[in-house]
């Protein structure tokens, strides 16, 4: 087990050390003033820009001011925002759990659903349900995420009434109790369901991929011949084994996932990271941007290696050595 | 072995496809020809629901909905194509170098192909577009910069597979230059895969576009169907066609290249399911 942990840890670091020098490349590449980048467009006070520019070295050699700059990010140091009024890091991570407060929910039911139309699926094969998740992955990898949440929005809030169209908590409810509790969650159910629908695509026929594998397999048939009814082995046999791809594919996918999140977001005014993105744009506030494309990327590694090692863990083949893994 | 368009035309999705397509390219040829861009003009029709003067409604400039639509196609196909096609180049040369000399410059290509795959690519064109400005040909190069390790794992491994081919050998005896192998007896055949994979990249490059523009970072003189669900966003209460119609644009473009992709890719590959 050790040595797997610390094969995806050597996986890990050189994948971290390359986001920051992309990172840092951004600053130099784009054409204008680099302080402009590290300081943002919003009125700076000149004391802190001449203390950006020591701290970030714009006056050395680039290889030192790679260095320093790697320094500052390794201490979390990811600069200010001046039109926010604070730490850049603070404010990503702070935005960063509430893109996760909608993601997981989201992600979880899209896997509960993916895998039970899989099972479903694997029952028939060539069936209905078979049919449907083929169409729904081409859905899913073919349709604008943000798209969907728009038509949600004029389909439900706008059409029918039943729930709200943007925003995260209603400005009428106090802001902490149960009451606030309900009213997130009311808000959550829109965004979440549109990401919800794009991700089962996904799943779903990883899902079913996985199931008809296990299907194949001699224990399943040992299974059937000791008398086990095909309720049970699909419970006891098949769900067990056909879930660690499952598992894993929504983990390497994360990237995709929170993308996805991000765009739903801005539709439904959720105030996650999509919705700092695009009023940093709006604010020419650089460096909250490649904060967060920088707590993006590390959110990322970081889920793929808890997958890594959720893999290893679920999977003994995989932390002995015995198979390769495959993304 | 049947032809090429023999096995092609039994695919019923992708033929489809392939007709939609061409029908997108077709307008792309037709619409500056009857001037379509002169069409596209403001008037004081502001935000009329679809009728018979306007089918698919105005937005708020009063502008008609189906000829920015119309318009639309030209960016989305351009980013499409020109991003596709960069990226299978790209993947391509480097796929193919990296799988026919391997060694460390394989592992050293490979390493950043799976980083390029661990990076949220759609966070890192943002910022690239947002920090250096919109403009197409730049969202062509940061698409294609993300794009390209696809091409290239699928090159990789097609080299890997031909270069130790018996015909490989038998060229190989008769003294050629292995880098005239490369380019002349082992690129070509592992080409077709290529095809699938850079049929689908057309597709994610018009997403990824639409998304960038839904961001608003796209040029403002230019119409694009990112950028009409973008300006659709304010107007879901009261004017729902300003969003349906341009999100029904950008699917079906993108479904049609998906499906395309899919059945070149069954199509040169016999043994692949359905």
């Amino acid at each position: 087990m050790w040595r797997y942990l610390f094969a995806r840890l050597a996986w890990a670091l050189p994948i971290v050390a390359t986001i920051v020098v992309i990172s840092f490349l951004i600053i130099r590449i784009v054409p204008g003033d680099p302080l402009q980048a590290l300081v943002g467009d919003f009125p700076a006070p000149p004391d802190y820009i001449a203390q950006v520019r020591h701290q970030f070295g714009l006056d050395a050699s680039i290889p030192r001011q790679l260095w320093l700059y790697a320094g500052n990010v390794a201490h979390g140091n990811l600069g200010f925002s001046f039109a926010n009024r604070q730490p850049v890091l603070e404010l990503v991570l702070a935005r960063a759990r509430l893109t996760l407060l909608l993601m997981v929910p989201a992600l979880t039911a899209a896997a509960m659903l993916g895998i039970v139309m899989a099972v479903a699926a694997a029952q028939r094969a060539g069936s209905a349900i078979d049919a449907g998740i083929t169409a729904l992955s081409l859905f899913g990898y073919s349709v604008p995420i943000f798209w969907l949440g728009q038509l949600m929005v004029m389909l439900f809030a706008v059409r029918l009434g039943w729930l709200p169209a943007a925003g995260m908590i209603s400005l009428r409810t106090s802001p902490s109790g149960w009451a606030a509790v309900g009213s997130v969650l009311w808000h959550m159910v829109l965004p979440a369901f549109s990401i919800t629908i794009y991700y089962v695509a996904v799943v779903a026929r990883i899902a079913r991929a996985s199931v008809l594998a296990v299907l194949s397999e001699d224990f399943i048939l040992t299974a059937l011949a000791k008398g086990l009814s095909h309720r049970e082995v699909v419970w006891r046999h098949v769900l067990p084994n056909a879930i660690i791809p499952v598992v894993t594919v929504i983990g390497y996918n994360f990237a995709y996932s929170l993308t996805g999140a991000i765009l739903v977001e801005t539709v439904f005014a959720w105030p996650g990271l999509g919705n700092l993105f695009i009023a940093s744009i709006t604010n020419r506030d650089y460096p909250v941007l490649q904060g967060i494309l920088l707590v993006s990327a590390f959110m990322v590694v970081l889920v793929n290696l808890a997958t890594d090692l959720l893999y290893g863990f679920l999977d003994p083949r995989i932390r002995r050595g015995y198979a390769v893994r495959h993304a | 072995m049947r032809s090429f368009a023999g096995r092609f035309a039994r695919q019923r999705a992708g033929v489809a496809a392939a007709l939609f397509v061409a029908l997108l390219v077709g307008i792309c040829i037709v619409g500056p020809l009857i001037g379509l861009a002169e069409a596209d003009r403001m008037s004081n029709d502001v935000l009329i629901a679809p009728s018979g003067g306007h089918p698919l409604g105005t937005d708020d400039l009063g502008r008609d909905v189906l000829v920015d639509l119309l318009l639309g196609v030209q960016v989305s196909l351009f980013v499409g194509f020109a991003a596709a096609v960069a990226a299978s180049v790209l993947g391509t040369v480097i796929g193919a170098a990296s799988g026919h000399y391997g060694g460390l410059a394989d592992l050293a290509v490979m390493r950043l192909a799976e980083i390029f795959q661990v990076i949220p690519s759609f966070i890192l064109a943002a910022v690239l577009v947002a920090l250096s400005g919109p403009g197409l040909m730049r969202v062509v190069a940061v698409i294609a910069l993300l794009a390209w390790p696809q091409v290239a794992r699928v090159m990789r491994g097609e080299v890997l597979r031909i270069k130790n081919l018996e015909y490989v050998d038998a060229v190989r005896c008769l003294g050629f230059r292995e880098s005239y192998i490369l380019f002349a007896e082992v690129i070509p055949n592992a080409i077709a895969p290529v095809l699938a994979v850079g049929t689908m990249i057309v597709g994610q490059a018009i997403l990824l576009e639409a998304s960038l523009a839904f961001f608003g970072l796209s040029s403002v003189d230019i119409v694009s169907w990112g950028r009409m669900l973008n300006s659709g966003q304010r107007f879901l209460f009261n004017a729902w066609w300003l969003s349906f119609f341009p999100g029904v644009a950008i699917f079906s473009t993108v479904l049609a290249f998906n499906l395309l992709g899919d059945a070149i890719g069954a199509t040169l590959d016999p043994k692949g399911s359905r």
